[in-house]
């Protein structure tokens, strides 16, 4: 019964997407006034739909519903709630549910909210959001229907991947994919802005709150995605420049780079044709990044589902959307007046070389994660993993860091070199002065010492533009600047700690043999079973001892039995300084376990400064939207 | 008692599945003495590919062949061995695929060349945004 | 903007589109296949591990005769598959020689009294060492060598009852 609610719910969001489109269509062309009229709320009833079936699918998940075929295929009625409640969207049709309802309640909050943009841009932008929605309506409804019974029902289903029964599940796809959605919305306003030819200020302001919270979920999205994998997967990296992983980090850049310009769209209406460019690159980003994790095309630790069908259908719309967003491009992109134009050392053109060094990162990763595939196609079999990209991207990015470092220190318009030299001083010192320090005290590798300089002068930089202001009366969003960009300094300097200074230690231990790691000496006490809700573990119990004080670690090696599966289970210590890392091997037959074992110093940075740049960009949000609601309000007044 | 010796033989089991039942190799999960050796094996080995994992190095597989990949890479440089010469080995029998660091060579010079190429381009293409400098 | 330049993005997006396009409907070949095909094979020397069977190295295959090398190991379960196969091949005259990956005497010697024993020689490679020296990437995996010690062809995977023929073809044309 609430399978089929939810599938009917679904087909009439479909069927109100149709008519969505076909309403702001027929408004802009024949500028009628009745079917203007209707797109908002037609867009709010969508998106409430979408709503009520992910609701429904929900509900089917947590009731461990087995005559539902994909509830048997990713749950069991042993699992605890939460995998329950998560598991809904851990699999490919759940997942592209969760996406198309964000994609419908953000529709529905764009016609309720925007108040500012000329009508006719407005239905162009919420036309554009439906003909998205109506894709993936197409999709889910004709190559994915999560709602399809299974007959006869089985008793119990087949479980959850022991990977993914994490509270990771949880937060890492839905931030994820409101992160997409948002930049989704970025592309229809882009869209609507290319159609109605009015890419100014206006469309500007408009798009930057849904590109600042899209770009915000993002970053928690990939931190979170970071983390998971670190304390998950057992081998102690954050990292592996993975295709998954790239397809997460590609949308990011553009992202990035389009958050820059649109504020320089709003506030100067400058880079005009930029800003544009960049929305529908950072949603065409997320569409490549969806089709690859779920075709198949590339080998991947993270991907989760592979279906050369569906990839093929993802790929249709791909084409539809992208080609048809680029062909408008080049088709009225000419006819949009020029904004006003400044002079290299500005703050425009800080702006631009920023753009241009993320895109070129971003081109980098993204030929990177496609030359083997093309390789392929020739015959060739090769890979290509974090040696080209670490070599490749990373001076480019700390390039970058330099830019951030200098950009918000710049005058708009016009500016001075040498001026701009005296500004920097500090921060140069700062870089220097670190450096210095580590290559006595500490000396690390050649690009770990790069980056730890970088990163101090990057903070004393980002902190520069709040000197000598009343800290009161500064804007919110100047703070956001600040925050965000020390964010970067901060999991940069965590990035380079890791690099140079982790130590790891493999041991085959036995009980009661003292090993060491780092400043810490670990014992191994003894290996225990336990038993969990639906799995079986051999736990051992570490004590970790440091400066006469001690702790326990109980890492373990885990059994589930639906579907059959080990997973390892590391035990984590997080110390001011640093974490102390363990896991538990196998035995090795003679009264030994295997331990894995890493000290990594100040590893934690890496996910608070992704924290901070998340916050830095709350703040701009909130900051901008107080600016434009003290503005509002002073007009209505005057 | 029963549900110990039940939980033990699960931990000593071998899988359903085709795996090895015999132990690591000794040097699969074991560091090199001289930490400078490690430190090179340990490099060497975050950049060769699993031949049989989906997407994983050497170092950071528990799959018996991988181990045996990390056994081979320690001993051949505690051998006196340069990581090259390694790493050449290895793909003189796995081709190209085996390692992360693409070998500039026929195959693969637009990939090491399009960093480059983007920044030349890029540059040229945001030239024209300051074409003028003055209004 | 200049004109050209404002059709290139949707250029570089249908180069995109094609590669990825491809690679969907051609999908790529993700077998590891050896390096060393062509190559002459490399010298090992592996001592036995089933009783009253010798040991077995690389001047076995440079005897003038066309052999047939067999990675397998008595807890893969598609080699037992491929056993039927395999006695089919000896019957036909391939005379077949294997390599043990991480094995252990007694599972051997069980695995060949229930699967069948085509082997005239078979060696004990306890760390896969010989493994990677040849570039196989698993379990089984079958060589045709000539006659002077040179990889003639790889077969990657069980040996099914098609390939029979593509194999003995192959060990006649070695010589």
């Amino acid at each position: 019964m609430i399978a089929e609610a939810g599938l009917a719910a679904l087909w009439f969001a479909a069927a109100l997407a149709a008519l969505q489109l076909a309403m702001a269509a027929l408004g802009l062309w024949r500028g009628q006034a009745e079917p203007v009229a209707a797109v908002r709320p037609i867009a709010i009833v969508q998106g409430g739909l979408a709503a009520v079936a992910m609701a429904a699918l929900i509900a089917l998940f947590l009731a461990s519903d087995m005559s539902v075929r994909l509830v048997v295929e990713n749950s069991h009625a042993a699992k605890p709630w939460l995998y329950k409640f998560a598991g809904a969207w851990g699999n490919h049709e759940g997942s592209m549910l969760l996406w198309v309802t964000i994609l419908g309640l953000a529709g529905g909050a764009v016609a309720i909210l925007e108040r500012r943009l000329p009508e006719r841009t407005l239905i162009a932008t919420l036309g554009a959001q439906a003909g998205i929605a109506l894709g993936f309506y197409a999709f889910l409804l004709f190559a994915s229907n999560p709602f399809a019974r299974v007959s006869p029902a089985p008793a119990n289903g087949l479980g959850l991947n022991p990977l993914l029964q994490d509270p990771g599940l949880a937060f890492h796809p839905p931030t994820l994919y409101i992160g997409y959605v948002g930049i989704s919305v970025a592309f229809s306003f882009a869209v609507g802005a290319l159609v109605t030819r009015d890419v100014g200020p206006a469309f500007a302001r408009a798009m930057r709150p849904w590109v600042l919270g899209a770009w915000i979920f993002l970053t928690l999205g990939i931190t979170a995605g970071s983390y998971w994998a670190y304390y998950e997967l057992g081998w102690g990296g954050w990292w592996f420049w993975d295709p998954v992983e790239n397809a997460s980090l590609m949308p990011w850049l553009a992202a990035t780079a389009l958050l820059h310009s649109v504020t320089v769209l709003a506030t100067r209406d400058g880079l005009r044709a930029w800003t544009v460019m960049l929305a529908v690159v950072a949603f065409s980003m997320s569409m490549i990044g969806t089709f690859l994790v779920r075709s198949g095309i590339l080998t991947s630790v993270h991907a989760f589902a592979v279906d050369p069908e569906r990839g093929a259908f993802i790929l249709a719309l791909l084409a539809i959307y992208i080609g048809g967003a680029l062909a408008l491009f080049a088709a009225r992109i000419g006819t949009v007046r020029a904004g006003t134009t400044f002079s290299l050392v500005s703050r425009e053109g800080g702006l631009v070389v920023n753009n241009l060094l993320l895109s070129v990162i971003l081109g980098i990763v993204l030929i990177g994660t496609l030359y083997p595939l093309v390789a392929a196609g020739f015959g060739v079999q090769l890979s290509v993993g974090p040696p080209f990209f670490n070599k490749a991207a990373g001076p480019i990015a700390l390039a970058l860091v330099v830019a951030m470092a200098v950009g918000p220190l710049l005058r708009w318009r016009r500016d001075d070199a040498g001026a701009l030299l005296d500004r920097l001083i500090w921060p140069i010192a700062a870089a220097g002065f670190t450096g210095a320090a580590l290559v006595v005290l500490a000396p690390p590798g050649v690009l770990p010492l790069f980056g730890l300089s970088l990163a101090a002068g990057l903070a004393v930089a980002s902190v520069l533009p709040l000197v000598g202001r009343n800290l009161r009366r500064t804007p919110l969003f100047t703070w956001g600047m600040v925050v965000a960009h020390l964010g970067i300094a901060v999991s940069l300097a965590g990035m380079a700690c890791d690099s140079a200074y982790t130590s790891e230690t493999l041991v085959a231990a036995a009980v009661g043999q003292p090993v060491r790691v780092g400043p810490y000496v670990v014992k191994l006490d003894g290996i225990k079973p336990v038993v969990g809700q639906n799995w079986s573990a051999l736990e051992a119990r570490l004590s970790a001892s440091r400066d006469g004080e001690t702790m326990v670690l109980r890492p373990q090696s885990r059994y589930f039995s639906d579907p059959v599966t080990t997973t390892s289970e590391s035990a984590i210590a997080t110390e001011w300084d640093g974490q102390l890392y363990t896991v538990l091997g196998q035995a090795d037959g003679q009264g030994r376990w295997q331990l894995r074992l890493w000290w990594k110093p100040f590893v934690t940075l890496i996910w608070f400064g992704g924290v901070l740049i998340a916050l830095g960009g709350a703040l701009s949000l909130v900051g901008r939207w107080r600016r434009e609601r003290r503005i509002a309000a002073r007009e209505a007044y005057a | 008692m029963r549900r110990l010796l039940l939980l033990l033989a699960l931990a000593v089991a071998a899988p359903v599945s085709a795996d090895p039942s015999t132990p690591p190799a000794a040097l699969a999960y074991t560091q090199l003495r001289d930490p400078a050796q490690e430190a090179q094996a340990r490099d060497l080995m975050a950049t060769l590919r699993c031949v049989v994992c989906q997407g994983q190095s050497i170092a950071d597989s528990d799959a018996s062949m991988a181990g045996d990949m990390r056994a081979l890479v320690r001993s051949r440089i505690a051998a006196g061995e340069t990581p090259e010469a390694i790493r050449a080995w290895l793909v003189e029998r796995y081709g190209d695929y085996v390692t992360y660091d693409p070998p500039f060579g026929a195959a693969t010079w637009p990939l090491w060349l399009a960093p480059v190429a983007l920044l030349v381009i890029g540059a040229l293409i945001a030239r024209s945004s300051f074409r003028r400098t003055r209004r | 903007m200049r004109r050209w330049l404002i059709w290139t993005p949707l250029v570089l997006f249908a180069l995109l589109f094609a590669i990825v396009a491809g690679g969907l409907f051609k999908p790529a070949d993700r077998v590891v296949r050896s390096a060393l095909v062509g190559k002459p094979l490399p010298d090992f020397t592996l001592p036995p591990i089933a009783p009253g069977k010798p040991g077995l190295s690389s001047a076995a295959f440079r005897q003038g005769q066309p052999r047939l090398l067999n990675i397998f190991a008595s807890w893969c379960i598609p080699c037992a598959a491929e056993s039927p196969q395999l006695v089919r091949l000896k019957a036909m005259g391939v005379p077949i020689d294997a390599i043990a990956i991480r094995d252990t005497a007694p599972a051997l010697v069980d695995f060949l009294r229930r699967n069948g024993d085509p082997y005239d020689r078979i060696g004990d490679d306890r760390q896969s060492a010989v493994q990677l020296a040849l570039g196989s990437s698993g379990v089984p995996e079958s060589f045709v060598i000539d006659g002077r010690g040179r990889i003639v062809l790889q077969h990657v995977g069980d040996i099914r009852a098609d390939d029979v023929a593509t194999i003995a073809a192959a060990i006649r044309d070695a010589k």
